[in-house]
């Protein structure tokens, strides 16, 4: 299932590249974004988190032969940590194909090039085997840098370049720590399975330093402040549908990465540097935060609020200086917010690109009263932006008391400047509301028309999906939940703090 | 001489065989088409008596006399031990033949004055190829020596051929570069010989051990030192590294296309064989000491080449520069010796053989896909790739291919060979220069990905579609699949690698 799950858009892609043009491409990638996210709803629905581990493992054993070494796998997996979030990537594929119904040019090459962003951030959260991981992490670059300049706007060929430099300059180093993990002595091996049991304490380099090679990578992905700068422009300059992959699914990758290896692997290493972490969470908040609020550009603003939310995903990581019950409590915020912050953010950036359609301007002092002429865009909206402050009932709210559950106990004062982001969140939201929805009526908006069926798929879906975990958060929580559990029980107990 | 060596030598002889014939035809037939196609097709001859050798050398039929208790997998010396036929020779052998298959089929296409000098063009290819092969397979200085000149003189004349300005004066380059390198390599030599009194390089090699062992001086003292760096220096020339590739960039961009993909390919990969035949087996006892050597040459390649390239506008000498970088890739699958793993799995050997075909393809599909651009257009200039997507789909996804697999990014054999490649440096505990190495990929994909932008991003000078004659076509296409087929599936190629590896092994 998962093989099928992960490769089935690169196959759509390749159909549409060689026999498809034209709106045909565009249906057809609907159709198989669909699709897909039916595997990928089969794949959440048959991992059993009360057996928890891996399931539904594809294994093929020899793939290379490294060197006289062990072999690289081809592995794909999941686990309480992993399936949700391939759900998160099927959900937000359909939503980015349908968000981009109003693309102008070349349809053929964008929703192949859609499609084969979706195999390979899936591929990233399935992959069990470092290299195949490390290859679906470098695969994504490609589709975006040509989605970004083909189909962007504004700075886009400044955008897509300075996107590729940062991940392909974080990556560098995770390579160099993979590979320093697999000819550490004892070690040998590219299973990522395998190594979240070793004891990884003695490497050919000091783990500090493989752990850190491993933590630059996944914190420019995330990203924290001070390598943040790539965000804002790749969001401003990307098409709708390619922000709603980048921050709904490219980011999760960041957060991914350090709770799957930097503290799976490296639980010691993790809880002595928890601290430092803490420190760039608290201030990725903050600073995302107040950033946000002086932004006059709807889609720089969303851009902002996400550096900010994904401190928050640090934040829960960074719980892990603590032993026992609140680091899991804390863990499974991370990755609740990873989950909410997808599907909202995603959300709000199809909602923003709605709003950029109807009016061609996404500058906020051009924009107001709204409201009278697109009542349905206004809810769902109001829905993203009430979700994206963490109001109860929304998935927002359950994750961000999670992460503040769990970082509380360990580093107190850093989580209550956390709690004071939330407030800035509500402020500008709030006002952000405020000033593009509502109000007096601008004349010149007095023709706009409220969304058609087909923009409507994409933001029902996720109000939904919002909607549906934040009433029962249970079926988000319960699997995320056992595995953190399961990963601080067998990693972190013993470890004194 | 004896029938044994004939045997041993055939691909090489037939590959003289084969540019007399082509000589021959051009001034009795005279039709330049069939040339090609005879030079094209001919080429199977030493490729198939290449293979025989492979499963002569492996074991699997047996045309010669063996010496009772000599084992299979083993060199076979000829010709009073001055060359010696094993799997690691033979891979060269194939891939030389291979690459001038490749490169003649690129040719029948190409423009200008070519067209009018094809037998003498063909025969020159194939005459350098010869000389290749034979560096590759020879064990003693003097055979050596002779044979890197074969390679090199016939290279003088492809870059010059043409008679354009520009072209000449890469000739000249090339020539008086070549000469002053082919001395300063030739005084090495002669050092090696008056200490050691040999020039089999097995019989160096025993001599140097004993010489490493006595001082505990790197390269057991100052003299012996001064001849290592002189070889390296002749041979660095070849492979273009730092600080020897001056003459690169000119020569480059002065040559007719399809030679500047030969040499860039072809006589690279060359000094690369070359290098590692001497240095693995006359100075494999003093491994430490070059490894080193090695290392500071490969990142400083790698550095320079990567940011030269960077601020160029021709394609030709972007390309230059990027074999300069690449270069001091490979370089690293030099300095990650043996002795530096811990154990005796000669892992930098392989990934080197593996990374050297990989680039072979890689090089070729984005030279090839070059000259069937500017062929049409006249315009080497990268901003005159602008609007290829639309012009010319086929060969612009070629190119993006091949400058994707030149970054290094998956699925494509350039990502494979830079993962191999980089591993067995961080298992020679040579972390240090892996991240070198990654960052500077980094780099690369800067100007890279420019060309790629341009392709598809900017507009057209012109509607008019490019097409491409159907042997170049051909060229193109199977250099792009051989780059995507060893990205997604590289163990066959690894496998082979890691056997040619093992030759060099004493």
């Amino acid at each position: 299932v998962l093989t099928a799950t992960v490769f089935l858009p690169l196959a759509g892609a390749l159909f549409i590249a060689a026999f498809l043009r034209g709106s045909q491409a565009r249906l057809f990638a609907a159709a198989i974004a669909i699709a897909d996210l039916a595997l990928a709803a089969a794949v959440f629905a048959s991992y059993d988190a009360t057996v928890g581990g891996f399931q539904l493992a594809d294994l093929h054993a020899g793939w290379i032969r490294l060197l006289g070494g062990d072999f690289i796998r081809y592995s794909l997996a999941v686990d309480g940590l992993s399936a949700p979030l391939v759900l998160l990537a099927g959900l937000l594929g359909v939503a980015a194909i349908f968000s981009s119904w109003s693309i102008d040019h070349d349809h053929k090459g964008y929703f192949a090039w859609l499609l084969i962003l979706q195999t390979a951030v899936m591929g990233v959260f399935a992959a069990q085997d470092f290299i195949l991981f490390f290859i679906f992490w470098e695969l994504e670059l490609v589709p975006m840098f040509f989605l970004i300049s083909g189909w962007g706007s504004g700075r886009k060929e400044y955008s897509a370049m300075k996107f590729v430099s940062f991940t392909f300059g974080g990556s560098a180093f995770m390579l160099v720590g993979i590979l320093a993990l697999f000819f550490s002595p004892g070690v040998g091996t590219f299973d990522m399975m395998r190594l979240a049991q070793m004891d990884l304490s003695s490497l050919v380099l000091p783990s500090q330093v493989v752990f850190a090679l491993f933590a630059i990578a996944f914190l420019v992905k995330l990203p924290v402040w001070p390598v943040h700068t790539w965000l804002p422009d790749a969001h401003t300059d990307a098409p709708t549908a390619v922000s709603v992959m980048l921050a709904g699914v490219l980011l999760k990758m960041g957060g991914y990465g350090l709770i799957r290896i930097n503290v799976s692997m490296f639980p010691d290493v993790a809880q002595s540097a928890s601290l430092f972490l803490a420190v760039l969470a608290a201030i990725s908040i903050l600073y995302g935060a107040m950033v946000t609020m002086r932004q006059t550009d709807l889609k720089r603003l969303v851009a902002f609020s996400s550096i900010s939310h994904m401190g928050y995903v640090l934040l829960g990581i960074s719980s892990v200086g603590a032993v026992g019950a609140a680091s899991a409590v804390g863990l499974t915020g991370a990755a609740m917010q990873m989950f909410s912050h997808g599907a909202i953010t995603g959300l709000l950036f199809v909602m923003v690109g709605l709003v950029y359609d109807k009016t061609h301007t996404r500058h906020i002092p051009d924009l107001g009263g709204l409201a009278s002429r697109m009542p349905f865009v206004t809810v769902l909206f109001v829905v993203a932006g009430l979700a994206s402050l963490g109001l109860p009932t929304t998935s927002g709210f359950v994750a961000e008391l999670l992460v503040f559950l769990g970082a509380f106990p360990v580093h107190g004062f850093l989580t209550t400047l956390g709690v004071i982001g939330v407030l800035l969140t509500a402020g500008y939201i709030l006002w952000t509301l405020q000033r593009t929805l509502f109000g007096p009526t601008l004349p010149r908006w007095a023709e706009l028309r409220d969304a058609s069926p087909v923009e409507a798929v994409a933001p029902v879906l996720l109000v939904t999906a919002i909607m549906v975990v934040g009433l029962y958060p249970a079926i988000i929580t319960d699997v995320f939940g056992a595995a953190m559990e399961s990963l601080v029980t067998q990693r972190f107990v013993g470890l004194l703090p | 001489m004896t029938p044994a060596d004939l045997y041993l030598l055939a691909p090489e002889i037939s590959m003289v065989g084969l540019a007399v014939l082509v000589v021959v035809l051009d001034l009795t037939v005279g039709s330049k088409r069939l040339l090609g196609a005879v030079a094209v097709i001919g080429l199977a001859l030493p490729a198939a008596l290449t293979i025989m050798l492979w499963g002569e050398v492996s074991g699997w039929w047996s045309l010669l006399d063996r010496m009772p208790g000599e084992v299979a997998g083993h060199s076979i010396p000829g010709v009073y031990g001055t060359f010696s036929v094993d799997h690691f020779a033979l891979f060269f052998k194939l891939m030389f033949t291979g690459i001038a298959a490749l490169v003649i089929l690129a040719s029948t296409g190409a423009a200008g004055r070519i067209q009018r000098l094809k037998g003498e063009y063909y025969a020159l290819i194939l005459t350098s190829a010869t000389g290749m092969m034979l560096l590759a397979t020879a064990t003693e200085l003097i055979t050596l020596y002779i044979a890197l000149e074969l390679s090199a003189l016939p290279m003088v004349a492809l870059v010059a051929l043409t008679g354009e300005a520009r072209s000449t004066e890469a000739g000249i380059k090339l020539l008086l570069l070549g000469a002053l390198s082919s001395a300063v390599l030739l005084y090495g030599m002669v050092l090696t010989f008056g200490f050691t009194g040999t020039t089999h390089l097995a019989e160096i090699a025993t001599a140097v051990s004993s010489m490493a062992t006595e001082g505990g001086e790197p390269f057991g003292g100052p003299l012996m030192l001064v001849a290592v760096v002189l070889i390296v220096a002749g041979f660095g020339f070849k492979i273009a590294v730092v600080p020897f590739q001056m003459w690169v960039p000119d020569v480059y961009e002065g040559a007719p296309t399809p030679i500047t993909a030969y040499l860039s390919v072809a006589s690279k990969a060359a000094g690369f064989a070359v290098l590692l035949r001497v240095f693995h087996t006359a100075f494999g006892s003093m491994e430490m000491d070059w490894s080193l050597l090695f290392a500071g040459i490969a990142a400083a390649s790698m550095t320079i080449g990567n940011l030269v390239a960077v601020a160029q506008s021709n394609i030709k000498r972007m390309l230059g520069y990027s074999t300069i970088a690449h270069a001091g890739y490979i370089l690293v699958g030099l300095a990650a010796v043996a002795s530096r793993t811990g154990d005796d799995l000669g892992i930098g050997a392989n990934t080197l053989l593996f990374y050297l075909v990989g680039y072979a393809f890689t090089n070729l599909a984005t030279f090839f896909a070059v000259i069937a651009i500017t062929n049409k257009t006249g315009n080497e200039a990268i901003s005159g790739f602008a609007g290829m997507g639309r012009r010319a789909p086929l060969l612009a996804l070629v190119l993006a291919v091949g400058l994707i697999s030149l970054t290094g990014i998956p699925p494509t054999v350039g990502f494979m060979a830079k993962l191999f490649i980089f591993s067995a440096a961080v298992k020679a505990d040579l972390a240090w220069l892996a991240l070198v190495g990654l960052v500077n990929s980094v780099v690369s994909a800067y100007y890279y990905l420019r060309v790629v932008r341009s392709m598809y991003l900017a507009p057209p000078e012109s509607e008019e579609r490019i097409t491409a004659p159907p042997a170049l076509k051909f060229a193109v296409g199977l250099t792009a699949l051989g780059v995507l087929a060893l990205g997604i599936w590289p163990q066959a190629l690894l496998s082979v690698a890691e056997l040619a590896g093992l030759a060099l092994r004493p």
